[in-house]
């Protein structure tokens, strides 16, 4: 039984629709928003932030498929630079913030409030 | 074959996603972060982008989530608490949301109807090469920017974790 008697033999030579890719992209892009907004843990917050970025970077490469055109990759080759100079200032400040609050629970983070 | 391998890499994608969403430890998170990225890395590979999907995986999948990794181990995070202080998240964050997949959804939908199919090995211009030529011509100053931009970013990351308490 293997992966080719389960589908018809047309099955395999579908191509995928551009939107595909942009509904992936949407689909991870709003599971990053979910977990930015209902987690606590001020590190997993971190990491939506990255899914999000992963997210619109597939964007950004699928259209530079679409136009054949290799812009879209420089565009998501400098989004990764950014998000790895975020990422660094970024633990820099949780480890910061932990050092003071020995806390990593976002609710803890309200010496700015009021 | 283009299809199967799209379907089972998104699913793994969304399947890593949702793990990530759902685990209580960090660390847990942070392994599930790095299945969607190098599941990410794969579609880069059928969309014709060798150069960012290798870039994904090294910086990615490599250097970003060892630095997650150091500060979960440096700070002994453990599984997180629940609090009910969450407020007006809580109620409002998951219609608003399913609003925005639905929404987003049906305007990629109908944006993107007439488009032409992507095939794998229709695009031949992501390579090395090609990303390294565009990158030190066209994209030459906001090429050097970044450079400065990760020298800040080095620095200020230096001096905070440097920092005395008072």
């Amino acid at each position: 039984m293997s992966l080719y008697d389960l589908f018809p033999p047309e099955f395999f030579k579908l191509s995928v629709p551009l939107s595909a890719y942009l509904i992936l992209s949407a689909i991870l892009f709003t599971i990053g928003v979910a977990t930015f907004l209902f987690r606590r843990n001020v590190i997993t917050v971190f990491m939506a932030i990255e899914l999000m970025l992963n997210a619109v970077n597939l964007t950004f490469v699928a259209f530079s498929n679409h136009f054949g055109k290799v812009d879209g990759q420089i565009f998501s080759f400098f989004v990764m630079v950014v998000a790895a100079a975020e990422a660094a200032v970024g633990l820099a400040i949780i480890l910061m913030v932990f050092r003071t609050s020995a806390s990593l629970q976002i609710d803890d983070f309200d010496t700015l409030k009021n | 074959m283009d299809l199967v391998l799209f379907l089972t890499f998104a699913l793994i994608a969304v399947a890593c996603a949702l793990n990530m969403a759902l685990q209580r430890h960090p660390v847990s998170s942070a392994l599930s972060l790095v299945g969607v990225m190098v599941s990410l890395a794969v579609l880069y590979v059928l969309l014709g982008a060798e150069f960012i999907a290798a870039a994904q995986l090294v910086v990615y999948s490599g250097a970003i989530m060892v630095l997650f990794i150091f500060v979960i181990m440096l700070l002994n995070a453990g599984a997180e608490k629940m609090t009910k202080k969450a407020g007006t998240a809580h109620f409002l964050g998951f219609p608003l949301l399913v609003i925005l997949l639905a929404f987003s959804a049906w305007v990629i939908t109908n944006a993107t109807s007439a488009m032409k199919p992507v095939k794998f090995g229709a695009f031949t211009g992501g390579g090395p090469r090609e990303v390294g030529w565009e990158l030190f011509t066209r994209y030459l100053l906001p090429f050097e920017v970044t450079s400065i931009l990760i020298l800040i970013a080095i620095a200020g990351a230096y001096r905070l974790a440097n920092k005395e308490m008072e």
